[in-house]
């Protein structure tokens, strides 16, 4: 059972939002692809430092 | 010789009183004045009230650090300013209480050219009846604000997994205390953090978890909410945070304001004016923040308090707080100096200077309770303005009275926010965001108020990368260590 299965039920306050789907989930622990978000993620958060100083 | 006075030692005091000691050298004295005699890098403190950092890696001694940057350091409370002197002496001054160095309880007067209030905040327990006092945290919900309240907390959570590991449920409930709390962003990270660790020690099964919050829409986080670029849309923080939720089985309730706690229980109201109840076995709230009840006396010692500070107890400085409706708010009353408008030798940083008004829009309930996040002026923010303002006061010293001063808007300056869940390398994601402005600017970027090409989030192991590498490199910077001025706020 997957976790969208498991916790999200009709008509419960959590059943009208956007949920991850197994690949998104999977992708979120991926060390290829996180260390290439990792990369990307630094040089945006140090533009925005950049222009907030 | 002239003298800079800094009140408190956390990020904004420490950014502007290190910078200050730095720019201005042994020609000039800079005294930092706080009651605590170590710094903390207060977001690792989530991770300290899970048990998986000790408070002393979240910590450190003040003294030794202010002897190598030749800061003279009292540890001692500031109780009022005279910002004209006194009937004998022209010279300002701030009376400070001692807390330690063997002087506790003694009395001073510090004199000073120029003043920097970067007190934080007072922690306002005593505003919801049950969540604590004034002596601070009561004896019913945790606190993870200060490293002790995170110590405390991680060892109630030990006992709740030890009862689950025996087959007891548990029930948790995290969020905010009162309906004008700051700071869901440490209770976001906090109520994912107790997730994971629940979901490690192989009982999240047996825990049922709830948010409360005085959100009206979850993700708010006291910023109005934000909008990233996400599928070729520019979706809102609500649906980014409300996937979160749903995905980790966490129940939210919004819209709250918890006016009473007792013993495994707290009462709240709705911005609809309804009332109910929420059940806890462990409880951790956010209290509301105010400043911390300086007085002020003028020359003659008639009290000025209000002339210097907001009725919240922030001090006030170049902000507009008459914009009145929210309709009618603008970036521009954002404040720019943080130079106190009566005395100009007078300035404020970090969660000490008084917001012209909140960024999230205020409501209240047909009973007329108001409802709604107060703006957090934390982190990186707290950081950048400290540094401003040490920038403006040394400038004001070495070129005079007419030296242009530093502006730090947070109308026109962004923010990082990593919120991660777990702490091991590997096993561990993180909510990585950053925001741009703080303050959404509705004239500049009409409809969504921020640049989307500089708001952005998303949740993986990189963010969670980033989250420890800022706690190496902040506390490496606090402690003034080589190269120190190259880490940016």
């Amino acid at each position: 059972m997957n976790e969208i299965e498991k916790y999200v039920k009709p008509y419960d306050n959590n059943f009208t939002t956007m949920v991850p789907t197994n690949f998104v989930i999977k992708m979120r622990t991926c060390k290829i692809w996180q260390l290439i978000r990792f990369i990307m993620i630094n040089i945006k958060m140090l533009i925005v430092v950049r222009k907030s100083h | 010789m002239a003298r800079v006075v800094v009140l408190g030692g956390g990020v904004a005091g420490h950014t502007a009183a290190t910078f200050a000691a730095d720019w201005l050298g042994k020609e000039h004295e800079v005294v930092v004045v706080t009651p605590n005699s170590k710094w903390n890098w207060i977001p690792s403190n989530i991770w300290v009230g899970v048990g998986q950092m000790s408070k002393e890696e979240v910590t450190f001694d003040l003294a030794p650090v202010y002897q190598k940057a030749g800061i003279t350091y009292k540890q001692a409370k500031a109780v009022s300013l005279n910002p004209e002197g006194n009937a004998s002496s022209d010279k300002p001054f701030v009376t400070i209480e001692y807390t330690g160095q063997g002087k506790a309880g003694q009395s001073e007067d510090v004199t000073y050219d120029y003043l920097i209030n970067a007190t934080g905040p007072k922690l306002n327990f005593a505003a919801t009846p049950g969540l604590g006092d004034a002596n601070g945290l009561g004896e019913f919900t945790v606190s993870v604000c200060t490293a002790d309240h995170a110590d405390h907390a991680a060892h109630e959570f030990a006992k709740c997994i030890e009862k689950m590991k025996k087959g007891e449920r548990q029930k948790f409930l995290i969020g905010t205390g009162h309906g004008m709390c700051t700071c869901q962003g440490a209770a976001f990270e906090y109520i994912f953090n107790i997730e994971h660790e629940l979901r490690k020690a192989g009982v999240r099964d047996l825990a049922d978890i709830q948010w409360i919050s005085n959100e009206s829409f979850l993700g708010d986080f006291g910023i109005g909410g934000l909008h990233m670029k996400r599928g070729g849309y520019a979706a809102s923080s609500r649906l980014f945070a409300e996937s979160l939720y749903s995905e980790r089985g966490i129940k939210w309730l919004i819209g709250a304001h918890v006016n009473k706690v007792e013993k495994g229980k707290v009462s709240y109201e709705l911005l609809d004016g309804s009332m109910g109840e929420e059940t806890f076995d462990f409880s951790m709230l956010i209290p509301p923040f105010a400043g911390v009840g300086l007085k002020a006396y003028d020359k003659a010692g008639e009290d000025i308090t209000a002339t210097v500070f907001a009725p919240n107890g922030f001090m006030k400085v170049d902000a507009k707080y008459d914009a009145g409706a929210y309709e009618n708010w603008k970036a521009s009353d954002w404040p720019r100096t943080y130079q106190n408008p009566t005395y100009k030798n007078l300035f404020a940083a970090g969660i000490a200077f008084a917001p012209p008004h909140p960024i999230s829009k205020p409501m209240s309930s047909p009973n007329g309770t108001q409802i709604f996040p107060t703006p957090p002026r934390t982190g990186m923010p707290s950081g950048i303005i400290g540094k401003a303002v040490a920038h403006s006061v040394c400038d004001l010293i070495k070129k005079g009275p007419d030296a242009h001063l530093h502006e730090a808007s947070m109308a026109e300056m962004g923010a990082a926010c990593v919120a991660s869940a777990g702490k091991g390398l590997f096993d561990g994601t993180a909510a990585a965001l950053t925001v741009y402005p703080v303050v959404p600017d509705f004239e500049k970027y009409p409809g969504l108020g921020r640049d989307l090409d500089y708001t952005f989030g998303e949740i993986g192991l990189a963010g969670h990368w980033i989250k420890h590498i800022l706690h190496h490199m902040f506390i490496y910077k606090a402690k003034l260590n080589p190269g120190w001025t190259l880490i940016p706020e």
